[in-house]
């Protein structure tokens, strides 16, 4: 399970015409927990970085489609 | 100062599992003769409308929003549980790519919600009849609603708030009488 993903149930009536679809997600990424970004995070190399769009692991996030 | 009431002024019945209702619901949610558009059309115009009119332009405006909040869970009902996929089959894939299944003020054709939907001309008689107008699109809006689903229980809902379009254009209409003094004079035949 990506840790990103927050989850909650949303409320089910008795009466709701569709079959349930159980729960909801959202994302949280990563920026939301680094307040200020410090010096001399680690680094992707070069060429991974072109590659996934950030020089830095701690901000990297994937998204897995629903 | 309003009061809430933590219910829906008629119960809201959805049966049939058809996210496609929604995407033709929302018109009356955020279009221009939707219950958004005549709640704040009708609670704007009573600050310049002869007193003894205003009451009525209140508590119509405040029951407009009842009924927004009655399309709000016809709405939410329909798309609450739908998948992304489901949604495209649905026609609603150019609704999810802005809104993932959240509600949003517009109509059936994408349109957001303007206040250029409204006016409020000052001249009471012009602005009553223009609430007489809305009244009746919206009241011919919810009949092409009912047209377009099978489901007896949505129906159920949309019946009652096309009913309450008609009381309400009546009430507009003896707003109109009113102001014309018709009811004060003394009439001998």
């Amino acid at each position: 399970m990506n840790p990103e993903v927050r989850v909650y149930v949303p409320f089910r009536g008795p009466f709701d015409p569709c079959p349930p679809i159980g729960v909801k997600t959202f994302v949280t990424p990563p920026n939301l927990f680094i307040q200020f970004q410090p010096m001399g995070l680690p680094q992707f190399s070069p060429y991974e970085a072109l590659r996934l769009g950030t020089l830095w692991p701690d901000l990297y996030s994937n998204y897995y489609p629903r | 100062m309003w009061i809430y009431e933590k219910k829906l002024q008629y119960p809201v019945r959805v049966s049939k599992c058809d996210p496609h209702m929604a995407k033709l619901l929302i018109e009356q949610y955020g279009g221009a003769d939707g219950e958004l558009a005549a709640a704040l059309r009708y609670l704007n115009q009573r600050y310049t409308i002869p007193d003894k009119v205003i009451g009525l332009l209140t508590d119509i405006g405040t029951e407009e929003f009842a009924h927004l909040e009655m399309i709000a869970t016809m709405i939410y009902k329909l798309t609450k549980d739908a998948t992304p996929d489901q949604l495209k089959a649905a026609g609603l894939g150019d609704y999810y790519v802005n809104h993932d299944s959240a509600l949003y003020y517009q109509n059936a054709a994408g349109v957001p919600w303007t206040a250029a939907y409204i006016q409020a001309k000052g001249d009471p008689i012009a602005d009553l009849y223009e609430d007489i107008a809305a009244e009746e699109k919206a009241r011919a809006t919810y009949q092409w609603l009912i047209d377009l689903t099978d489901d007896v229980d949505l129906q159920d809902g949309l019946k009652f708030l096309r009913e309450r379009e008609i009381i309400h254009s009546m009430r507009f209409r003896e707003a109109v009488e009113i102001l014309k003094c018709e009811r004060e004079a003394q009439k001998i035949f």
